[in-house]
């Protein structure tokens, strides 16, 4: 028998639910090493949502990056060290736990100015595109390796292996489809990353980074932080233990302090428009190193 | 001297895990990190001790000791190398013209399951290769017995084979089990003679813990007010990061003031923490985040 307050979907309707209780809102956190820690620096940053509540989210700081970037580089060589077929499942693994969270980070996509419509749109995207990717883990490497034509009695040829962390810091008008669409390569390619994303973006994407929690992921390949891009991006250029850095969008002056900052410390930097492209494995290839190999042949 | 637990007050292990519980609550900033960093750099003794050690490997800890990072002036040196006696001949050659000290463990280092009388030759060899200071272990086993009188005249008799070499007493606290026996211990350690106490060998686990440097800390206190005489203190293994370095000197600051801050009485037993410091000192001097890339893996 039904109660009063279901309708005939089941479903618990607003007015009756709220009606003496106090709501229980969620805490936006960040995502560093597998766990959900605040910002050490205390601050925060309030967002206005589409309803016209006010959400209260980190603020990260240059030591929030530090300490993203020490998770994400010990979880380097677990990561790349497992086989290319694993963490195809692996990835496969976050497009299923998305699939079933898809009601949840709809209506955080619609919260943040989404039609229902293009929500969903953006969800089937994500997901497909992260299958996408997911696909590409062992297949990457055939493709692009090579056997190259030497004049000395050698066997050379060329394979590309894992840069190790990567930061990607994306615009203040990142989608969901724009964050996985530059991150899937990332770890596809065996990468680890460290995202920074806008305050605005922040209940989907720390929602979405509760899907990356429970896809078997492991701790520390990816970590997302909330914050502002001109306070944290000099940090991006210059950490010496960051291996590359994809940077969305941008402003001319933005792109020019990742680029010559990053110039300095030894930093590959791609600079990315923020107009989404169609998948394609090129984008694999912006974060591997290649290795040849010289290995003699006798007749 | 007549040896039995009363030799020692009963420690209250609740209030010691308190205390040390409020330390993970402090931050240490600026010019004062700089100084505790650059302080703990200069308190380590570079150590290695594995049955894989070579005359090559030696040769290559003592080069790390003599160029901790070139590329930053005015660093302080590591206040000595540790190493198993065989191989005090060489790193002795290597260190000469430097302040640098060579340690050598000895008694059937880590074990300590031998004849006193080849614990006394392993001690005068070392002291005979030129070793400056000599690291023992006790006798856990004999200690755990209840034969404390055994343990003290055995210490007693290696600080005599020691000569001028100084002596540090490894009590290997992962395996006297309560922190009661680990005050007996330094008590018996610090009476039979000891230069220094230390932790742990670094092969048993747990090694050292802030709690029980804060014990032996209490300890060297205590046996201060008792005879006048300073006694020097040695936490070695897992103490990897500088943080935690810091945590330690925050410590001994509190528990025995600033005549304990310099190497003659503290020193770090420990390989990978000198890159650490390294790596937060330079981030200190430059406000770049390090890689450990950038410097020498030992």
């Amino acid at each position: 028998m039904k109660s009063k307050n279901e309708t005939s979907t089941g479903e618990v309707t607003k007015e009756t639910s709220v009606k003496g209780r106090i709501a229980v809102s969620k805490t936006f956190k960040l995502y560093i090493g597998g766990q959900f820690p605040r910002t050490e620096s205390g601050r925060y940053l309030p967002v206005q949502l589409i309803d016209g509540t006010t959400i209260n989210t980190c603020h990260a700081s240059g030591k929030d990056y530090r300490n993203a970037v020490v998770a994400a580089r010990s979880a380097v060589n677990g990561w790349s060290s497992r086989s290319a077929y694993n963490r195809s499942q692996i990835l496969y693994r976050m497009a299923e736990m998305l699939e079933g969270r898809k009601m949840q980070l709809a209506t955080d996509l619609i919260q943040s100015g989404l039609s229902s419509n293009q929500a969903n749109l953006e969800l089937d995207d994500t997901i497909d595109r992260i299958v996408y990717y997911a696909g590409w883990c062992d297949k990457y490497t055939q493709v692009f390796s090579t056997v190259n034509p030497v004049a000395t009695p050698h066997f050379n040829f060329s394979v590309p292996e894992p840069m190790g962390v990567v930061g990607i810091v994306y615009p203040s008008d990142v989608g969901l489809l724009s964050l996985v669409s530059h991150l899937m390569p990332v770890l596809a390619g065996a990468n680890t990353a460290v995202l920074l994303l806008p305050p605005e973006a922040t209940t989907w994407a720390i929602n979405f980074a509760e899907v990356l929690e429970t896809s078997d992921l492991p701790a520390g390949v990816v970590n997302v932080l909330t914050g502002l891009r001109s306070e944290l991006i000099a940090h991006f250029a210059s950490h010496l233990d960051v291996n590359a850095v994809i940077g969305v969008a941008g402003t001319p002056s933005e792109v020019r302090e990742l680029q010559s900052t990053g110039a300095a410390h030894i930093l590959r930097v791609v600079i990315r428009s923020g107009q989404l492209h169609p998948p394609d494995p090129y984008q694999i290839m912006d974060t591997q190193e290649v290795k040849t190999t010289w290995h003699p042949v006798g007749k | 001297m007549n040896i039995t637990r009363s030799l020692s007050p009963v420690i209250d292990q609740v209030g010691v895990e308190e205390r040390i519980a409020r330390l993970q609550t402090r931050s240490i900033k600026t010019a004062s990190k700089v100084f505790a960093l650059k302080l703990a750099l200069s308190m380590i003794d570079l150590t290695t001790l594995s049955g894989d050690d070579t005359p090559g490997k030696v040769r290559q800890l003592c080069a790390k000791a003599r160029h901790l990072h070139n590329r930053l002036p005015g660093l302080p040196q590591v206040a000595a190398v540790c190493v198993y006696a065989p191989f005090v001949g060489i790193a002795k050659q290597q260190l000469a013209g430097s302040d640098i000290k060579v340690a050598s463990v000895a008694t059937a280092f880590p074990s300590g399951q031998s004849t006193l009388q080849v614990k006394l030759d392993e001690t005068r060899f070392a002291v005979g290769e030129g070793a400056d200071e000599v690291d023992m272990v006790i006798s856990r086993g004999e200690f755990l017995r209840g034969n404390y009188h055994y343990v003290f005249d055995e210490i007693q008799s290696i600080k005599e084979a020691c000569g001028t070499a100084h002596l540090k007493v490894i009590l290997e606290t992962g395996e006297l089990s309560t922190l009661d026996n680990i005050r007996l211990a330094s008590d018996i350690a610090m009476h039979a003679g000891a230069d220094f106490i230390k932790t742990s060998t670094g092969k048993i686990q747990p090694a050292a813990t802030l709690p029980v440097t804060l014990v032996m800390l209490e300890a060297i206190r205590d046996f201060y007010y008792a005879t006048g005489r300073k006694i020097g203190m040695k936490p070695a293994g897992g103490i990897s990061n500088a943080k935690l370095a810091l945590q330690y000197l925050v410590v001994l600051r509190e528990t025995l003031g600033e005549q304990w801050l310099t190497k003659d009485y503290f020193r770090f037993g420990a390989s990978s923490l000198a890159n650490d410091l390294l790596m937060q000192i330079v981030k200190q001097e430059t406000g770049v985040y390090q890689s450990m890339d950038y410097f020498s893996k030992d």
